[in-house]
């Protein structure tokens, strides 16, 4: 029995979203008299910080701090619409028509504010601290929340916004067929160490070294996360998890937790990330989406590094011991690759 | 069917409930003493979503006989807070980003608490084994770990 080491590596373009009908995602912002702002939306946050995102978004469109943002998700009857959280949508589309509803409803706060202040609008500026002052004369002040009550019971004025995002239809060039099916990409790399034993066919994570490109990280901790544990589902994806392990036929298909495999915090590796910010141009402050792509690179540089590692090129997922295994004994034994 | 009185203590209060016979743990607490934090992940044992700590020892409750409770101390997420003050744990949940959808955390806690109520400064392999019952498909464990070792660090310099 010999356990061989391999390294594989692979990269990933990754399209933000979908194209069909445009995606859309809408947003309404509304003041409430307190001078706090209510985000309604039909997105859901599945716990990779959505409602997180938004609301910073939200926030700094506004110039109000973030505390004072409140964001009501998931509600598809009183949200406007949403296509949902997939894709790596989230931030992008959701984010993009957050930033529109704030826009609207930061030029009526505006207005508000210069009818009570007596100036023009155009000569306002928030401090995002809850105060919006005449540029130069901070002394010349009123807070938002004097703002909400004066548009509310003097001046009868909704602040309020409403945003959407809708991707442009690409054109297609009627002499090549050349379109754009998306209008912005992250980027990623991945490089992958295994260990395979020869004997069992089992192969361990031994570690992944990661960079990837998602725009501007409007939330560096959300972004870490999404980052460690998408990866951790892309090894799921490469060497355990399938309700089909005999596709098609679904007689051996597993019943529950302890024939689906999953890897279990015994199973998982050292991975060192690195983040490239290059804002995009078309994103809510230069961001992308980091959600499913985190996954991805992960499959193709396990399945390289197994590669290296015995010289076996499985190409059906998971990449199981049996598959592996059956492989090896095929070429008659392991075949090394050249270390890279 | 005849209902069986059962008494036990649930983080700290007594109860007493009725419950047929066969009801498992998680449905007694659920559904007959209302505490929700147990959460119902696979029904086989196989997720730890449901994990509780009777007299201290982890158990996960879907497998366990609601009976099996009698005169003894249950204790739940519901119980881990102190007055309006986070555990620790739950502390270094939060510090460390250690929860995303959330379906696994009651349980995780409950394993992390039975862990470091009986070895305060465990070594990474010995969280690792502590949680290798805990099933969560969002973090990649790596930040629970973190969170359990960052909870106990504080521990010790308290």
């Amino acid at each position: 029995m010999t356990r061989h080491r391999g390294r594989g590596m692979a990269s990933v373009n990754y399209p933000i979203g979908m194209n069909l009908g445009g995606d859309p995602s809408q947003a309404l912002v509304h003041s409430n008299p307190s001078g706090k702002f209510t985000v309604a939306l039909s997105s859901i946050d599945l716990g990779q910080g959505m409602k997180s995102v938004t609301r910073q978004i939200c926030a700094e469109t506004l110039g109000v701090p973030v505390e004072d943002v409140y964001v009501d998700t998931a509600d598809s009857d009183t949200g406007p619409h949403c296509m949902g959280s997939f894709a790596s949508r989230g931030t992008h589309r959701v984010g993009n028509a957050v930033m529109a509803a704030a826009r609207e409803a930061r030029g009526v706060m505006m207005e508000a504010a210069a009818e009570e202040l007596e100036v023009n609008a155009a000569d306002l500026e928030t401090d995002g601290r809850g105060n919006i002052h005449v540029k130069g004369a901070p002394h010349r002040s009123i807070s938002t929340k004097d703002v909400a009550i004066a548009a509310q019971f003097k001046q009868g004025k909704t602040i309020s916004g409403r945003g959407i995002f809708l991707v442009p239809l690409s054109d297609v060039d009627p002499e090549t067929g050349e379109m754009s099916p998306a209008t912005c990409y992250a980027h990623a790399c991945l490089v992958a160490e295994v260990e395979v034993d020869d004997e069992t066919g089992e192969v361990a994570m031994v570690r992944m070294d990661s960079a990837y490109e998602l725009g501007r990280a409007l939330n560096p901790r959300l972004v870490e996360q999404q980052l460690v544990g998408g990866a951790w589902m892309g090894v799921s994806h490469a060497l355990y998890e399938t309700p089909e392990p005999y596709y098609p036929d679904p007689a051996h298909g597993p019943r529950d937790f302890v024939e689906y495999l999953m890897p279990g915090p015994g199973d998982i590796c050292p991975h060192d990330i690195a983040v490239l910010e290059r804002p995009a141009p078309d994103g809510p402050f230069g961001g992308k989406g980091p959600g499913e792509m985190c996954a991805n690179p992960v499959l193709p540089a396990v399945a390289n590094a197994i590669f290296n590692a015995v010289g076996v090129r499985i190409d059906d997922l998971p990449i199981t011991p049996e598959k592996v295994l059956r492989a090896i004994k095929s070429q008659g034994g392991a075949r090394p690759q050249a270390r890279r | 069917m005849s209902k069986t009185p059962l008494q036990f203590r649930h983080n700290g209060r007594d109860v007493a409930i009725f419950v047929d016979g066969g009801t498992n743990l998680l449905v007694a607490l659920r559904e007959l003493i209302g505490d929700m934090t147990p959460k119902f992940g696979c029904g086989q044992g196989g997720c730890g979503a449901c994990s509780v700590l009777i007299d201290g020892e982890i158990h996960l409750s879907c497998l366990t006989l609601a009976e099996t409770a009698a005169g003894r101390s249950v204790e739940t997420l519901d119980g881990m807070k102190q007055g309006p003050n986070l555990h620790p744990l739950q502390r270094a949940f939060a510090d460390n980003f250690a929860a995303q959808c959330g379906y696994c955390t009651p349980g995780m806690l409950m394993a992390a608490k039975a862990l470091l109520d009986r070895n305060p400064q465990p070594s990474r392999d010995e969280v690792v084994e502590a949680i290798s019952g805990n099933i969560c498909r969002c973090t990649g464990y790596e930040s629970i770990i973190n969170a359990i070792l960052a909870a106990a660090g504080g521990r010790a310099s308290a």
